[in-house]
């Protein structure tokens, strides 16, 4: 971790100013402007928050109140590969319960919290729509169907090799 | 519409199927064979992309030319990625699970060496007498595509390719025709609301049209959150501009000019198809201001729903466009009288709207004679979860279960056996066997006990716990309630809470009672469906399976060895291979050890039950067994580090 992701937040948050001021100020813009919000920032951080009920002229209780009720909205930073598990209903039949507890063991995290170096994620999802090809786990944007239990430390390890390559490319370029 | 300007309407659309005709007749017409890949969000799962990728890679290294098409899904999902290959001489051939090396192999074989890899092929798209065509499967000559039609055989990305094959026809038509006439085609087409609750689709427009109001709205409920069901993510990715023509046709007759596309954020794929679809059709002219000349004015606005199952409730739903909270209020007023922004509401499903333009093109009569009296025309299932050819089914309604199930989808797979049928998702309940006789319409299934809802169809073995699957509904339904009605929010609670403790071994004896005595009362005590119907799946596998809650209850043990926690795997030392080591990689816990004479033991408090050692292990020992209660699994000590 050579920066810290607060500094890089401050600079996104400064230039949604301006998006959100695109917006008109009408109630019905409040869920397409936290989606945007999300688009830009992977997740809806205290002062973003403050920021939409401002501009909306709402109280941020009000903001916090919707955007808490929609399972889109995340309020934690998600990590550089967010892990899904999908837990639908075929999924659910298949062992997807399995392999969402094999995410979270590997990677040393509960559902819907992200690693301290803010490399994965997990969450569970309710239903991703190929049912399938069940039991389904998303990485990132890249859905991955017929899911095992032994196939999740691949997955993983597959990540983290990659990330090790990167920095000794680095590091060969600096010396 | 005026009828002085019936000509020119009619000009300006024969110039748009002109140009239509004429770019499908240069790509028919092309002497090259032309290739195309299903590309829906199931087909991209199973790796489309490097499929279509190593196409490209290998037409360039054996300079073969050809024409790549994308397409969506023709539902035929368990033999994703699908292609379809037309080479001049044979008849366009089906081939199934095309994987990058396929691929390779298809270019070198057929396209160069006019092979056509009979091993790989499912069959041809249409008679001829090389290849056996795949109107023989039961899956193709049993289905009945009316809505899902078009899917899988046009680009969806290309507004002129769904024109070719007579779309925006039915709008043409429906200009010649007085709204009235309109919503009396459908009313007669006896087309029920295919959300789930089965209102008919006329009355409702009637309803809509003598609304009292300055302006109406249409709304398209695309927000399809039943776990288990993806018939409508199919459809707006593989024939989007059916969707957006059906709300055209809707908004004509109730005299609407606004429209709201309501999809799931969860659909990035059908997202971006939708917006691409809709600038199309604006270019055309069949979108926007005085549409094709005829002065309608029509615009439709894409709203992506935030992943909230009860905005699937139309005053929810509502509710969410409206940037408030997604909760149900009372009905009535129903939203047809006062609904978003207290404007008449018009809320159909995406099937719905995919329906009407079949239904004015081929008339009301041809889809009134398709399915049963009361409910007449398709319906649309996904048959997922332990069926051999899973995937989405389009068949005549009145078409008994086992038909849809055995025939159509190729039973169980594994050899393991039928168990139960969970239709409707979680408002919907678990069937038998015994109901595999029950007609698919909408009336009797409310009989036994489910429901039509959306359309989602899970297939169980005998190795699904029914108790483990109704506690999954709970927990779901229990997450999703909006919290307005106490029975719905407490009451869910309670039934999950129950229920939990049921499969972990610590019912109690009267729980079942309760269990019985807590639905009845969340179903009376809600105000929306999703709390009314949020007890189906308890009821119904009580009613139907209460010997397997009593065996939980009374033994503390899971006879289909579901419940994790009242199972235990072992390894049967008589059948266990000295020297094998197949099960200890797949443990991803490390729980299985080398007793002293070189066979394989499970440290029962390390195991997790994921099940992976019973896979792993060859067939031919099988000596990894599971079974309920966990103090039956015969203890193996570990070996001692040091000895």
């Amino acid at each position: 971790m050579t920066q810290t992701p607060l500094a890089e937040d401050q600079v996104s948050l400064e230039q949604l100013t301006s998006v959100i001021q695109s917006f008109g100020k009408e109630r019905k813009n409040l869920i397409p402007i936290l989606q945007m919000v999300q688009q830009e920032l992977a997740y809806l951080p205290p002062e973003a928050i403050q920021m939409v009920a401002a501009h909306l002229e709402i109280a941020a209780s009000e903001v916090y109140g919707v955007a808490t009720f929609y399972n889109q909205f995340r309020f934690n930073p998600p990590g550089k590969h967010p892990v899904k598990v999908c837990l639908g209903t075929a999924c659910h039949v298949k062992g997807g319960e399995i392999i969402l507890e094999n995410f979270a063991r590997k990677l040393g995290i509960q559902d819907g919290d992200t690693t301290a170096d803010r490399e994965f994620s997990i969450d569970r999802v309710a239903c991703v729509g190929c049912c399938a090809l069940a039991p389904v786990a998303l990485v990132g944007d890249t859905v991955h169907g017929h899911m095992a239990p032994s196939k999740v430390e691949g997955m993983i390890l597959g990540f983290q090799i990659e990330k090790e390559k990167e920095r000794r490319e680095k590091g060969g370029d600096e010396s | 519409m005026n009828p002085d300007l019936y000509d020119e309407v009619r000009q300006a659309f024969t110039t748009l199927t002109e140009e239509a005709k004429n770019r499908r007749n240069a790509f028919r017409e092309s002497p090259l064979p032309k290739i195309r890949i299903g590309m829906a969000t199931c087909g991209i799962a199973s790796g489309a992309l490097e499929t279509k990728k190593a196409f490209e890679d290998a037409l360039a290294e054996y300079q073969v030319k050809a024409l790549l098409k994308c397409v969506g899904c023709m539902g035929h999902c368990y033999a994703e990625p699908v292609v379809v290959i037309e080479n001049p001489g044979f008849p366009p051939i089906l081939y199934y699970k095309v994987t990058p090396g396929k691929a390779r192999m298809i270019v070198k074989s057929f396209l160069l060496d006019g092979d056509p890899l009979f091993e790989h092929l499912l069959g041809a798209m249409e008679e001829n007498d090389l290849i056996p065509p795949v109107a023989d499967f039961p899956r193709f000559s049993r289905e009945k595509k009316v809505v899902t039609e078009k899917c899988g055989l046009i680009d969806p990305e290309d507004i002129y390719d769904y024109i070719a094959s007579g779309g925006y026809a039915g709008l043409l038509k429906a200009f010649h025709l007085r709204p009235q006439e309109i919503i009396q085609e459908v009313e007669d087409s006896g087309l029920r609301g295919r959300g789930g609750a089965g209102f008919p689709t006329g009355r409702k427009w009637g309803l809509a049209q003598s609304a009292k109001g300055d302006e109406k709205i249409v709304i398209c409920n695309g927000d399809e959150g039943d776990p288990g069901a993806y018939m409508d993510r199919t459809i707006l990715e593989s024939s989007p501009h059916q969707v957006l023509e059906g709300m055209a046709l809707c908004a004509y007759a109730v005299g609407a000019k606004r429209a709201i596309l309501y999809v799931r954020a969860e659909y990035p794929l059908a997202i971006r198809i939708l917006s691409k679809a809709l600038e199309q059709a604006k270019e055309c002219g069949l979108l926007g201001k005085n549409i094709l000349g005829s002065g309608f004015d029509f615009e439709i606005n894409l709203f992506q729903g935030s992943g909230a199952f009860v905005c699937g409730e139309e005053t929810a739903l509502i509710a969410s466009i409206e940037g408030f909270r997604g909760m149900p209020r009372v009905r009535p007023p129903y939203p047809v009288h006062d609904g978003l922004w207290s404007m008449p509401t018009l809320i159909n499903n995406v099937k719905t709207f995919a329906s009407i333009p079949p239904i004015l093109d081929h008339g009301s009569a041809w889809y009134k004679a398709i399915g049963t009296e009361g409910s007449s025309g398709t319906a649309i299932f996904s048959v997922v979860g332990d069926v051999v050819h899973a995937g989405l089914v389009e068949v005549p309604l009145g078409m008994d279960l086992k038909t849809l199930i055995f025939d159509i989808c190729g039973g169980i797979p594994n050899k393991k056996h039928f168990k139960a049928l969970q239709i409707g998702g979680p408002s919907g309940g678990c069937l038998p066997s015994d109901f595999l006789d029950t007609p698919i319409d909408f009336d009797s299934l409310k009989g036994v006990g489910a429901m039509m809802g959306s359309g989602g169809m899970v297939v169980m073995d005998d190795e699904t716990c029914m108790v483990d699957v109704a506690r999954y509904f709970l927990d779901f339904t229990q997450k999703e309630s909006c919290g307005k009605c106490t029975f719905c929010r407490i009451g869910t609670f309670h039934l999950l809470r129950i229920l939990d403790r049921i499969t972990k071994g610590g019912g109690r004896e009267d729980d079942l009672e309760l269990l019985e005595a807590l639905a009845q009362d969340v179903q009376k005590g809600s105000l929306c469906g999703l709390g009314k119907t949020a007890p189906n799946p308890v009821i119904t596998s009580l009613r139907y399976f209460r010997e397997e809650y009593e065996a939980h209850v009374k033994e503390k043990r899971c006879p289909s060895g579901g419940c994790r926690t009242l199972t235990a795997f072992y390894i049967d030392l008589q059948k266990c291979a000295r020297g094998c080591d197949a099960c200890v990689g797949s443990c991803p816990v490390e729980a299985i050890f080398t007793t002293r004479d070189r066979k394989k033991g499970i440290d029962q408090a390390l195991c997790v039950k994921c099940g992976e050692c019973m896979v792993a292990c060859p067939k031919e020992y099988s000596a990894v067994k599971r079974v309920s209660p966990p103090h039956l699994a015969p203890v193996v000590e570990r070996p001692k580090e040091n000895s």
